[in-house]
Protein backbone atom coordinates (compact mmCIF):
# COMPACT_ATOMS: atom_id res chain seq x y z
CA UNK A 1 0.00 0.00 0.00
CA UNK A 2 1.50 3.06 -0.82
CA UNK A 3 0.85 6.22 1.05
CA UNK A 4 0.32 9.10 -0.89
CA UNK A 5 -2.07 10.49 1.15
CA UNK A 6 -1.82 14.25 3.07
CA UNK A 7 0.60 14.75 5.84
CA UNK A 8 -1.24 13.06 9.07
CA UNK A 9 1.31 13.60 11.94
CA UNK A 10 3.62 16.06 11.93
CA UNK A 11 6.50 16.89 14.01
CA UNK A 12 8.54 19.89 14.14
CA UNK A 13 11.52 20.27 16.23
CA UNK A 14 10.77 18.35 19.21
CA UNK A 15 12.75 18.92 22.05
CA UNK A 16 12.44 17.28 25.58
CA UNK A 17 14.54 17.10 29.03
CA UNK A 18 14.10 15.02 31.82
CA UNK A 19 16.08 17.29 34.25
CA UNK A 20 19.47 17.45 33.15
CA UNK A 21 19.02 14.60 30.79
CA UNK A 22 18.01 15.53 27.02
CA UNK A 23 16.40 13.14 25.82
CA UNK A 24 15.18 14.39 22.70
CA UNK A 25 16.98 16.67 20.25
CA UNK A 26 14.63 18.37 18.12
CA UNK A 27 13.15 15.80 16.03
CA UNK A 28 11.48 16.60 12.73
CA UNK A 29 8.83 13.87 11.30
CA UNK A 30 6.09 14.23 8.72
CA UNK A 31 3.97 10.75 8.41
CA UNK A 32 1.47 10.52 5.67
CA UNK A 33 -2.37 9.33 5.73
CA UNK A 34 -1.80 5.54 5.61
CA UNK A 35 1.77 5.32 6.15
CA UNK A 36 3.55 2.86 8.17
CA UNK A 37 6.61 4.40 10.11
CA UNK A 38 8.94 2.10 11.97
CA UNK A 39 11.26 3.73 14.80
CA UNK A 40 14.02 1.55 15.22
CA UNK A 41 17.12 2.42 17.34
CA UNK A 42 19.35 1.66 20.96
CA UNK A 43 17.19 1.70 23.90
CA UNK A 44 17.48 4.90 25.22
CA UNK A 45 17.79 6.58 22.37
CA UNK A 46 14.44 8.68 22.56
CA UNK A 47 11.83 6.69 20.95
CA UNK A 48 9.43 5.90 23.19
CA UNK A 49 9.38 9.37 24.72
CA UNK A 50 8.76 10.79 20.87
CA UNK A 51 6.24 8.36 20.65
CA UNK A 52 4.74 9.31 24.28
CA UNK A 53 4.86 13.33 23.03
CA UNK A 54 2.57 12.86 19.94
CA UNK A 55 -0.19 12.11 22.38
CA UNK A 56 0.91 14.35 24.43
CA UNK A 57 1.21 12.12 27.68
CA UNK A 58 4.92 13.49 27.62
CA UNK A 59 4.88 17.43 27.65
CA UNK A 60 7.76 18.31 25.42
CA UNK A 61 10.47 21.44 26.42
CA UNK A 62 9.91 23.11 22.06
CA UNK A 63 8.67 22.04 19.08
CA UNK A 64 5.11 21.11 18.11
CA UNK A 65 2.81 18.29 17.16
CA UNK A 66 0.03 17.90 15.06
CA UNK A 67 -2.48 15.35 13.72
CA UNK A 68 -4.42 16.02 10.64
CA UNK A 69 -3.79 19.67 10.69
CA UNK A 70 -4.55 19.81 14.93
CA UNK A 71 -2.19 21.74 16.89
CA UNK A 72 -1.63 19.05 19.78
CA UNK A 73 -1.74 19.91 23.53
CA UNK A 74 -1.70 23.48 22.93
CA UNK A 75 -3.38 26.25 21.27
CA UNK A 76 -1.24 28.92 19.61
CA UNK A 77 -1.69 32.98 20.27
CA UNK A 78 0.53 35.31 18.58
CA UNK A 79 3.97 33.50 19.18
CA UNK A 80 2.62 31.36 22.22
CA UNK A 81 1.74 27.82 22.65
CA UNK A 82 -0.34 27.62 25.75
CA UNK A 83 -1.08 24.44 27.10
CA UNK A 84 -4.78 23.34 26.77
CA UNK A 85 -7.41 22.11 29.29
CA UNK A 86 -7.36 18.46 30.15
CA UNK A 87 -10.49 18.35 28.91
CA UNK A 88 -9.58 19.46 25.44
CA UNK A 89 -6.58 17.15 25.90
CA UNK A 90 -8.45 14.06 26.38
CA UNK A 91 -10.56 14.99 23.51
CA UNK A 92 -7.63 15.47 21.11
CA UNK A 93 -6.41 12.34 22.05
CA UNK A 94 -9.58 10.09 21.31
CA UNK A 95 -8.27 10.48 17.76
CA UNK A 96 -4.76 8.97 18.67
CA UNK A 97 -5.21 4.98 19.44
CA UNK A 98 -2.08 3.92 21.32
CA UNK A 99 -0.85 0.60 22.33
CA UNK A 100 1.55 -0.07 25.96
CA UNK A 101 4.64 -2.67 25.26
CA UNK A 102 2.81 -3.89 28.81
CA UNK A 103 -0.90 -3.97 27.25
CA UNK A 104 -2.38 -1.70 30.67
CA UNK A 105 -5.91 -3.25 30.29
CA UNK A 106 -8.37 -2.88 32.86
CA UNK A 107 -8.15 -6.04 34.75
CA UNK A 108 -10.97 -5.35 36.61
CA UNK A 109 -13.26 -5.10 33.13
CA UNK A 110 -13.99 -7.67 30.63
CA UNK A 111 -12.18 -7.72 27.89
CA UNK A 112 -15.23 -6.90 25.94
CA UNK A 113 -15.63 -3.99 28.43
CA UNK A 114 -12.23 -2.64 27.79
CA UNK A 115 -12.69 -2.08 24.37
CA UNK A 116 -16.09 -0.19 24.79
CA UNK A 117 -15.38 1.90 27.95
CA UNK A 118 -14.10 5.28 25.60
CA UNK A 119 -16.16 5.19 22.93
CA UNK A 120 -19.17 5.32 25.61
CA UNK A 121 -17.08 7.63 28.37
CA UNK A 122 -14.97 9.53 26.05
CA UNK A 123 -16.92 10.30 22.82
CA UNK A 124 -20.69 9.74 23.89
CA UNK A 125 -21.64 6.85 21.71
CA UNK A 126 -24.46 4.86 22.73
CA UNK A 127 -23.53 2.12 24.61
CA UNK A 128 -25.89 -0.75 22.19
CA UNK A 129 -23.97 0.42 19.32
CA UNK A 130 -19.89 0.78 20.95
CA UNK A 131 -20.63 -2.99 22.32
CA UNK A 132 -21.48 -4.18 18.38
CA UNK A 133 -18.02 -2.40 17.20
CA UNK A 134 -16.57 -4.09 20.12
CA UNK A 135 -17.51 -7.33 18.92
CA UNK A 136 -16.63 -6.55 15.58
CA UNK A 137 -13.42 -5.38 16.37
CA UNK A 138 -12.71 -8.48 18.99
CA UNK A 139 -13.60 -11.08 15.91
CA UNK A 140 -10.81 -8.56 14.03
CA UNK A 141 -8.20 -9.56 16.31
CA UNK A 142 -9.47 -13.08 16.50
CA UNK A 143 -10.76 -12.56 20.42
CA UNK A 144 -14.16 -13.22 19.28
CA UNK A 145 -14.43 -16.32 21.92
CA UNK A 146 -12.92 -14.29 24.71
CA UNK A 147 -15.15 -11.53 24.84
CA UNK A 148 -16.32 -12.16 28.67
CA UNK A 149 -13.34 -13.35 29.90
CA UNK A 150 -11.35 -11.32 32.12
CA UNK A 151 -7.66 -10.15 30.76
CA UNK A 152 -5.88 -12.06 33.38
CA UNK A 153 -6.91 -14.81 32.04
CA UNK A 154 -5.72 -14.41 28.67
CA UNK A 155 -2.14 -14.84 27.10
CA UNK A 156 0.09 -11.95 26.82
CA UNK A 157 -0.63 -12.21 22.54
CA UNK A 158 -4.19 -12.28 23.22
CA UNK A 159 -3.60 -9.41 25.70
CA UNK A 160 -2.11 -6.99 23.61
CA UNK A 161 -4.31 -7.93 20.50
CA UNK A 162 -7.38 -6.58 22.63
CA UNK A 163 -5.45 -3.75 23.73
CA UNK A 164 -5.20 -3.28 19.96
CA UNK A 165 -8.97 -3.81 19.85
CA UNK A 166 -9.92 -1.02 22.45
CA UNK A 167 -7.21 1.18 20.52
CA UNK A 168 -9.39 0.59 17.10
CA UNK A 169 -12.86 1.09 18.71
CA UNK A 170 -11.91 5.08 19.04
CA UNK A 171 -11.67 5.15 15.26
CA UNK A 172 -8.48 6.81 15.87
CA UNK A 173 -6.80 8.71 12.69
CA UNK A 174 -3.54 7.44 13.42
CA UNK A 175 -2.04 4.26 15.56
CA UNK A 176 0.73 4.40 18.03
CA UNK A 177 2.85 1.23 18.95
CA UNK A 178 5.13 1.52 22.08
CA UNK A 179 7.07 -1.77 21.53
CA UNK A 180 4.09 -3.57 21.49
CA UNK A 181 6.29 -7.31 21.49
CA UNK A 182 8.38 -6.54 23.74
CA UNK A 183 6.94 -7.89 26.63
CA UNK A 184 5.72 -10.99 25.38
CA UNK A 185 7.23 -14.60 24.97
CA UNK A 186 8.89 -15.16 21.73
CA UNK A 187 6.34 -17.75 20.65
CA UNK A 188 3.62 -15.32 21.22
CA UNK A 189 5.00 -12.26 19.26
CA UNK A 190 3.44 -13.74 15.64
CA UNK A 191 0.38 -13.27 16.27
CA UNK A 192 0.58 -9.80 17.34
CA UNK A 193 2.66 -8.55 14.03
CA UNK A 194 0.01 -10.67 11.90
CA UNK A 195 -2.74 -8.59 13.74
CA UNK A 196 -0.20 -5.30 12.81
CA UNK A 197 0.06 -6.48 9.35
CA UNK A 198 -3.46 -6.91 8.94
CA UNK A 199 -3.90 -3.38 9.89
CA UNK A 200 -1.61 -1.39 7.90
CA UNK A 201 -2.45 -3.58 4.78
CA UNK A 202 -5.94 -2.07 5.43
CA UNK A 203 -4.18 1.25 4.82
CA UNK A 204 -4.31 2.17 8.95
CA UNK A 205 -1.42 4.98 9.72
CA UNK A 206 0.86 3.69 11.75
CA UNK A 207 3.81 4.60 13.97
CA UNK A 208 5.22 1.79 15.32
CA UNK A 209 8.61 1.38 17.71
CA UNK A 210 10.14 -1.93 17.60
CA UNK A 211 12.82 -3.91 17.69
CA UNK A 212 11.22 -6.54 15.07
CA UNK A 213 13.43 -5.49 12.25
CA UNK A 214 12.06 -8.73 10.16
CA UNK A 215 8.14 -6.66 10.75
CA UNK A 216 10.13 -3.42 9.54
CA UNK A 217 11.80 -4.68 6.64
CA UNK A 218 7.93 -6.95 5.58
CA UNK A 219 5.30 -3.79 6.54
CA UNK A 220 6.89 -0.53 6.95
CA UNK A 221 6.92 2.05 4.34
CA UNK A 222 9.88 3.55 5.96
CA UNK A 223 12.34 3.31 8.42
CA UNK A 224 13.32 5.54 10.60
CA UNK A 225 16.45 5.26 12.63
CA UNK A 226 16.89 7.37 15.99
CA UNK A 227 20.01 7.66 18.71
CA UNK A 228 20.70 10.14 21.25
CA UNK A 229 17.62 11.78 20.64
CA UNK A 230 18.05 12.48 17.20
CA UNK A 231 16.87 10.52 13.89
CA UNK A 232 20.44 9.74 12.15
CA UNK A 233 18.29 8.31 8.86
CA UNK A 234 15.44 7.59 7.39
CA UNK A 235 14.19 5.92 4.36
CA UNK A 236 12.69 3.20 2.76
CA UNK A 237 13.28 -0.42 4.69
CA UNK A 238 15.41 -1.70 1.90
CA UNK A 239 17.22 1.10 2.01
CA UNK A 240 17.99 2.06 5.79
CA UNK A 241 18.02 -1.76 6.38
CA UNK A 242 20.51 -2.98 4.06
CA UNK A 243 22.21 -0.37 2.75
CA UNK A 244 22.88 1.94 5.92
CA UNK A 245 24.28 5.13 5.27
CA UNK A 246 25.69 5.92 8.62
CA UNK A 247 27.76 3.88 11.20
CA UNK A 248 25.66 4.11 14.08
CA UNK A 249 23.15 2.69 11.84
CA UNK A 250 25.55 0.04 10.95
CA UNK A 251 26.86 -1.11 14.31
CA UNK A 252 23.08 -1.27 15.52
CA UNK A 253 21.91 -3.35 12.78
CA UNK A 254 24.69 -5.46 13.18
CA UNK A 255 23.74 -6.02 16.77
CA UNK A 256 20.01 -6.86 16.06
CA UNK A 257 20.28 -8.58 13.23
CA UNK B 1 39.86 -55.37 33.07
CA UNK B 2 36.10 -55.42 31.90
CA UNK B 3 33.41 -53.47 33.39
CA UNK B 4 31.49 -54.97 36.09
CA UNK B 5 28.47 -55.61 34.70
CA UNK B 6 25.73 -52.89 35.80
CA UNK B 7 24.16 -55.56 38.25
CA UNK B 8 21.32 -53.32 39.99
CA UNK B 9 22.78 -53.44 43.21
CA UNK B 10 20.87 -50.44 44.62
CA UNK B 11 17.59 -52.51 43.45
CA UNK B 12 18.38 -55.08 45.18
CA UNK B 13 18.90 -53.73 48.46
CA UNK B 14 15.72 -52.14 48.44
CA UNK B 15 12.46 -54.53 49.07
CA UNK B 16 10.60 -54.45 45.72
CA UNK B 17 6.57 -54.30 45.36
CA UNK B 18 5.07 -57.17 43.10
CA UNK B 19 5.46 -55.54 39.78
CA UNK B 20 1.96 -54.74 39.02
CA UNK B 21 1.04 -53.44 42.46
CA UNK B 22 1.41 -49.42 42.28
CA UNK B 23 3.07 -47.95 45.45
CA UNK B 24 1.50 -46.95 48.44
CA UNK B 25 1.73 -43.52 49.46
CA UNK B 26 1.86 -43.30 53.03
CA UNK B 27 1.50 -39.57 54.75
CA UNK B 28 3.79 -38.76 57.72
CA UNK B 29 2.61 -38.87 61.34
CA UNK B 30 2.58 -35.85 63.27
CA UNK B 31 1.98 -36.87 67.46
CA UNK B 32 3.14 -33.12 68.34
CA UNK B 33 -0.29 -31.99 66.17
CA UNK B 34 -2.28 -34.88 67.79
CA UNK B 35 -0.92 -33.98 71.42
CA UNK B 36 -1.59 -30.15 70.89
CA UNK B 37 -5.46 -30.80 69.36
CA UNK B 38 -5.79 -32.89 72.68
CA UNK B 39 -4.31 -29.91 75.02
CA UNK B 40 -6.60 -27.85 73.29
CA UNK B 41 -9.79 -29.75 73.67
CA UNK B 42 -9.12 -29.75 77.43
CA UNK B 43 -8.26 -26.11 77.72
CA UNK B 44 -11.65 -24.90 75.63
CA UNK B 45 -13.60 -27.75 78.04
CA UNK B 46 -12.23 -25.97 81.13
CA UNK B 47 -13.26 -22.43 79.93
CA UNK B 48 -16.65 -23.59 78.77
CA UNK B 49 -17.16 -25.28 82.35
CA UNK B 50 -15.63 -22.41 83.85
CA UNK B 51 -18.48 -20.10 82.18
CA UNK B 52 -21.06 -22.28 82.17
CA UNK B 53 -21.17 -23.47 85.86
CA UNK B 54 -20.22 -20.41 87.53
CA UNK B 55 -23.35 -18.47 88.26
CA UNK B 56 -21.63 -15.40 88.78
CA UNK B 57 -22.29 -14.86 85.08
CA UNK B 58 -26.08 -14.60 85.69
CA UNK B 59 -26.55 -16.04 82.36
CA UNK B 60 -30.28 -15.75 82.68
CA UNK B 61 -29.79 -12.22 83.24
CA UNK B 62 -27.79 -11.95 80.02
CA UNK B 63 -30.89 -13.67 78.01
CA UNK B 64 -33.30 -11.12 80.05
CA UNK B 65 -31.90 -7.76 79.36
CA UNK B 66 -30.20 -8.72 75.61
CA UNK B 67 -33.11 -7.44 73.95
CA UNK B 68 -34.31 -5.04 76.22
CA UNK B 69 -35.97 -1.84 74.93
CA UNK B 70 -33.45 0.55 76.56
CA UNK B 71 -30.35 -1.59 75.19
CA UNK B 72 -32.11 -2.06 71.54
CA UNK B 73 -32.32 1.97 71.29
CA UNK B 74 -28.60 2.18 72.50
CA UNK B 75 -27.44 -0.60 69.95
CA UNK B 76 -29.24 1.68 67.22
CA UNK B 77 -27.07 4.95 68.56
CA UNK B 78 -24.38 2.83 68.31
CA UNK B 79 -24.73 1.73 64.66
CA UNK B 80 -25.90 5.54 64.01
CA UNK B 81 -22.46 7.03 65.28
CA UNK B 82 -20.61 4.21 63.55
CA UNK B 83 -22.36 4.77 60.51
CA UNK B 84 -22.07 8.71 60.40
CA UNK B 85 -18.61 8.34 61.44
CA UNK B 86 -17.10 6.20 58.77
CA UNK B 87 -19.25 7.69 56.26
CA UNK B 88 -18.24 11.13 57.00
CA UNK B 89 -15.05 10.23 58.08
CA UNK B 90 -14.49 8.28 54.27
CA UNK B 91 -15.65 10.74 52.44
CA UNK B 92 -13.72 13.91 54.24
CA UNK B 93 -10.78 11.15 54.29
CA UNK B 94 -10.84 10.65 50.48
CA UNK B 95 -10.60 14.10 49.42
CA UNK B 96 -7.85 14.34 51.97
CA UNK B 97 -5.94 11.73 50.15
CA UNK B 98 -6.37 13.90 46.48
CA UNK B 99 -5.04 16.80 48.21
CA UNK B 100 -2.29 15.06 49.26
CA UNK B 101 -1.75 13.35 45.86
CA UNK B 102 -2.47 16.38 44.12
CA UNK B 103 0.68 18.83 42.53
CA UNK B 104 -0.34 21.77 44.96
CA UNK B 105 2.26 21.90 47.78
CA UNK B 106 -0.07 23.72 49.60
CA UNK B 107 -3.29 21.20 49.51
CA UNK B 108 -0.37 19.06 49.98
CA UNK B 109 1.09 20.69 53.41
CA UNK B 110 -2.77 21.16 54.52
CA UNK B 111 -3.84 17.50 54.12
CA UNK B 112 0.16 15.94 55.93
CA UNK B 113 -1.06 18.64 58.76
CA UNK B 114 -4.71 17.33 59.23
CA UNK B 115 -3.34 13.88 59.11
CA UNK B 116 -0.97 14.76 61.79
CA UNK B 117 -2.99 16.50 63.81
CA UNK B 118 -5.95 14.32 64.24
CA UNK B 119 -3.97 11.63 64.53
CA UNK B 120 -1.93 13.23 67.45
CA UNK B 121 -4.27 14.29 69.63
CA UNK B 122 -6.42 10.94 71.50
CA UNK B 123 -9.76 10.96 70.52
CA UNK B 124 -10.87 11.19 73.51
CA UNK B 125 -9.81 15.13 74.01
CA UNK B 126 -10.89 15.95 70.60
CA UNK B 127 -14.25 14.55 71.50
CA UNK B 128 -14.21 16.97 74.76
CA UNK B 129 -12.92 19.97 72.67
CA UNK B 130 -15.91 19.52 70.14
CA UNK B 131 -18.21 18.84 73.76
CA UNK B 132 -16.90 22.23 74.83
CA UNK B 133 -16.90 24.11 72.04
CA UNK B 134 -19.06 27.00 72.74
CA UNK B 135 -16.75 27.74 75.36
CA UNK B 136 -14.07 28.71 72.76
CA UNK B 137 -17.14 30.39 70.42
CA UNK B 138 -20.27 30.77 71.59
CA UNK B 139 -21.98 31.71 68.61
CA UNK B 140 -21.21 30.22 64.69
CA UNK B 141 -22.23 32.63 61.62
CA UNK B 142 -22.23 32.31 58.20
CA UNK B 143 -21.51 35.06 55.59
CA UNK B 144 -18.52 36.16 53.33
CA UNK B 145 -14.89 34.92 54.90
CA UNK B 146 -13.61 38.04 56.75
CA UNK B 147 -16.74 40.10 55.60
CA UNK B 148 -20.27 40.07 56.74
CA UNK B 149 -22.45 37.66 58.20
CA UNK B 150 -25.34 36.99 57.09
CA UNK B 151 -26.77 35.19 59.63
CA UNK B 152 -25.58 33.37 63.13
CA UNK B 153 -26.60 30.90 65.85
CA UNK B 154 -25.39 29.75 69.29
CA UNK B 155 -23.14 27.15 69.22
CA UNK B 156 -24.97 25.08 71.76
CA UNK B 157 -27.73 25.16 69.59
CA UNK B 158 -26.27 24.06 66.23
CA UNK B 159 -23.97 21.50 67.66
CA UNK B 160 -25.46 19.23 71.03
CA UNK B 161 -23.84 16.27 72.75
CA UNK B 162 -25.05 13.79 69.54
CA UNK B 163 -23.53 16.39 66.66
CA UNK B 164 -20.29 16.91 69.23
CA UNK B 165 -19.51 12.93 69.41
CA UNK B 166 -20.45 12.31 65.47
CA UNK B 167 -18.22 15.38 64.38
CA UNK B 168 -15.25 14.51 66.89
CA UNK B 169 -15.54 10.51 65.86
CA UNK B 170 -15.78 11.63 61.51
CA UNK B 171 -13.12 14.27 62.03
CA UNK B 172 -10.44 11.85 63.71
CA UNK B 173 -11.56 9.45 61.34
CA UNK B 174 -10.92 11.11 58.21
CA UNK B 175 -7.27 11.24 59.33
CA UNK B 176 -6.82 7.59 59.22
CA UNK B 177 -9.11 7.12 56.02
CA UNK B 178 -7.23 9.87 54.08
CA UNK B 179 -3.75 7.46 54.85
CA UNK B 180 -6.29 4.31 53.82
CA UNK B 181 -7.50 5.67 50.86
CA UNK B 182 -4.15 6.99 49.75
CA UNK B 183 -2.46 3.80 49.78
CA UNK B 184 -5.19 2.57 48.05
CA UNK B 185 -4.88 5.26 45.39
CA UNK B 186 -0.65 4.04 45.63
CA UNK B 187 -1.49 0.45 44.97
CA UNK B 188 -2.44 0.54 41.12
CA UNK B 189 -0.04 0.65 38.68
CA UNK B 190 0.90 3.86 36.89
CA UNK B 191 0.13 2.29 33.74
CA UNK B 192 -3.89 2.21 34.73
CA UNK B 193 -3.88 5.73 34.61
CA UNK B 194 -1.91 6.17 31.65
CA UNK B 195 -3.92 4.01 29.74
CA UNK B 196 -7.41 5.83 30.45
CA UNK B 197 -5.71 8.95 29.82
CA UNK B 198 -4.60 7.72 26.36
CA UNK B 199 -7.78 6.63 25.45
CA UNK B 200 -9.33 10.07 26.26
CA UNK B 201 -11.67 8.98 29.23
CA UNK B 202 -12.59 12.21 31.11
CA UNK B 203 -11.05 12.63 34.53
CA UNK B 204 -14.04 11.68 37.21
CA UNK B 205 -14.76 8.33 35.06
CA UNK B 206 -10.89 7.77 35.11
CA UNK B 207 -11.37 7.20 39.08
CA UNK B 208 -14.17 6.19 39.33
CA UNK B 209 -14.08 3.51 36.63
CA UNK B 210 -10.82 2.96 36.63
CA UNK B 211 -8.63 3.91 39.74
CA UNK B 212 -11.48 3.16 42.33
CA UNK B 213 -12.44 -0.45 41.11
CA UNK B 214 -8.87 -1.37 41.33
CA UNK B 215 -7.68 0.43 44.67
CA UNK B 216 -11.03 -1.30 46.69
CA UNK B 217 -8.78 -4.49 46.75
CA UNK B 218 -5.96 -2.44 48.91
CA UNK B 219 -8.71 -0.37 50.78
CA UNK B 220 -11.00 -2.82 51.99
CA UNK B 221 -9.09 -4.92 54.79
CA UNK B 222 -7.73 -2.20 56.09
CA UNK B 223 -11.24 -0.02 56.34
CA UNK B 224 -12.77 -3.28 57.67
CA UNK B 225 -9.99 -2.94 60.38
CA UNK B 226 -11.58 0.63 61.27
CA UNK B 227 -14.98 0.26 60.77
CA UNK B 228 -14.98 -2.63 63.22
CA UNK B 229 -12.80 -0.28 65.61
CA UNK B 230 -14.86 2.34 64.93
CA UNK B 231 -17.86 0.12 66.40
CA UNK B 232 -16.03 -0.38 69.57
CA UNK B 233 -14.35 2.90 69.69
CA UNK B 234 -17.75 4.41 69.82
CA UNK B 235 -17.85 3.42 73.04
CA UNK B 236 -15.77 6.54 73.97
CA UNK B 237 -18.57 8.95 73.56
CA UNK B 238 -19.69 7.48 76.84
CA UNK B 239 -17.70 10.21 79.01
CA UNK B 240 -20.34 12.77 76.37
CA UNK B 241 -23.50 10.83 78.40
CA UNK B 242 -24.80 9.70 74.76
CA UNK B 243 -26.77 7.01 75.29
CA UNK B 244 -24.88 4.44 73.21
CA UNK B 245 -24.59 0.96 74.49
CA UNK B 246 -21.76 1.45 76.55
CA UNK B 247 -23.07 3.89 78.11
CA UNK B 248 -26.29 2.78 78.76
CA UNK B 249 -25.68 -1.23 79.83
CA UNK B 250 -23.64 1.10 82.78
CA UNK B 251 -26.82 3.35 83.90
CA UNK B 252 -28.70 0.08 83.96
CA UNK B 253 -25.92 -1.74 85.90
CA UNK B 254 -25.28 1.30 88.08
CA UNK B 255 -29.59 0.90 88.91
CA UNK B 256 -30.22 -2.75 89.52
CA UNK B 257 -26.38 -3.69 90.52
CA UNK B 258 -26.18 -6.62 87.54
CA UNK B 259 -22.86 -5.42 86.54
CA UNK B 260 -21.51 -8.63 85.00
CA UNK B 261 -24.51 -9.95 83.11
CA UNK B 262 -24.91 -6.08 81.19
CA UNK B 263 -21.33 -6.38 80.63
CA UNK B 264 -21.89 -9.61 78.51
CA UNK B 265 -24.80 -8.03 77.06
CA UNK B 266 -22.51 -5.00 75.93
CA UNK B 267 -19.89 -7.68 74.54
CA UNK B 268 -22.69 -9.94 73.09
CA UNK B 269 -23.82 -7.16 70.64
CA UNK B 270 -20.82 -6.01 69.76
CA UNK B 271 -19.65 -8.83 68.64
CA UNK B 272 -23.00 -9.80 66.68
CA UNK B 273 -22.47 -6.07 65.16
CA UNK B 274 -18.77 -7.01 63.92
CA UNK B 275 -19.49 -10.73 63.12
CA UNK B 276 -22.08 -8.96 60.87
CA UNK B 277 -19.71 -6.45 59.12
CA UNK B 278 -16.97 -9.54 58.86
CA UNK B 279 -18.94 -11.38 56.67
CA UNK B 280 -20.36 -7.92 54.26
CA UNK B 281 -16.21 -7.28 54.26
CA UNK B 282 -15.91 -10.97 52.95
CA UNK B 283 -18.69 -10.16 50.31
CA UNK B 284 -17.19 -7.23 49.60
CA UNK B 285 -13.56 -8.39 48.63
CA UNK B 286 -14.85 -11.11 46.95
CA UNK B 287 -16.68 -8.40 44.59
CA UNK B 288 -13.45 -6.64 44.10
CA UNK B 289 -11.21 -9.33 43.26
CA UNK B 290 -13.06 -9.95 39.83
CA UNK B 291 -11.24 -10.02 37.33
CA UNK B 292 -7.53 -9.77 39.57
CA UNK B 293 -7.95 -13.71 41.11
CA UNK B 294 -8.09 -16.42 37.96
CA UNK B 295 -10.88 -17.97 40.00
CA UNK B 296 -12.85 -16.71 43.10
CA UNK B 297 -12.96 -18.66 46.31
CA UNK B 298 -16.04 -19.78 46.73
CA UNK B 299 -18.52 -18.26 49.37
CA UNK B 300 -19.12 -19.89 52.88
CA UNK B 301 -22.25 -20.81 51.62
CA UNK B 302 -21.08 -22.76 48.50
CA UNK B 303 -18.42 -24.18 50.52
CA UNK B 304 -21.18 -25.56 52.91
CA UNK B 305 -23.26 -26.69 49.86
CA UNK B 306 -20.40 -28.73 48.20
CA UNK B 307 -19.99 -30.33 51.77
CA UNK B 308 -23.17 -31.77 51.87
CA UNK B 309 -23.62 -32.71 48.61
CA UNK B 310 -19.92 -34.53 48.47
CA UNK B 311 -21.55 -36.13 51.56
CA UNK B 312 -25.04 -37.25 49.92
CA UNK B 313 -22.93 -38.66 47.21
CA UNK B 314 -21.19 -40.78 48.96
CA UNK B 315 -24.15 -42.12 50.41
CA UNK B 316 -25.47 -42.49 47.32
CA UNK B 317 -22.90 -44.48 46.14
CA UNK B 318 -22.66 -46.89 49.07
CA UNK B 319 -26.21 -47.07 49.02
CA UNK B 320 -25.68 -48.04 44.97
CA UNK B 321 -23.09 -50.58 46.26
CA UNK B 322 -25.21 -52.02 48.89
CA UNK B 323 -28.18 -52.56 46.49
CA UNK B 324 -26.09 -53.86 43.85
CA UNK B 325 -24.68 -56.50 46.75
CA UNK B 326 -28.48 -57.33 46.87
CA UNK B 327 -29.19 -57.91 43.81
CA UNK B 328 -26.08 -60.00 42.99
CA UNK B 329 -26.81 -62.20 46.10
CA UNK B 330 -30.97 -62.59 45.46
CA UNK B 331 -30.36 -63.93 41.86
CA UNK B 332 -30.73 -67.60 42.12
CA UNK B 333 -27.90 -69.78 40.96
Amino acid sequence: MSPDGAVMVELRGIHKSFGPLEVLRGVDLSVRTGEVVVILGPSGSGKSTLLRSINHLEKVNRGSVRIDGELIGYRRTGNRLRELKEREILRQRTHIGFVFQNFNLFPHLTVLDNVAEAPVSAQGRPRREVLETASRLLDRVGLADKADAYPRRLSGGQQQRVAIARALALEPKVLLFDEPTSALDPELVGEVLEVMKDLARAGTTMIVVTHEVGFAREVADRVVFMDDGVIVEQGPPDEVLTRPQHERTRSFLAKVL
Amino acid sequence: MTAPSPAPATVENTTRAPADEPLKVVPARHPWRWAATAVTLVLLAMAANALITNPAWEWHFVGQYLFYETVLRAVGVTLRLTVLGIVLGFLLGTVIALMRLSASPLLQAVAWGYVWLFRSVPLILQLLFWFNLALLYDRISFGIPFGPSFFDVGTMDLIGPMTAATLGLALHQAAYCAEIVRSGFLSVDQGQLEAAAALGIPRTRQIRRILLPQAMRTIIPTAGNEIIGLVKGTSVVYIMAIPELFYQVQVIYARNGRVIALLLVAAIWYLLLTTVLSTVQYYVERHYARGAVRVLPPTPLQRVRRLVGRVLAARRQRQAVRDQLAADLAVPR
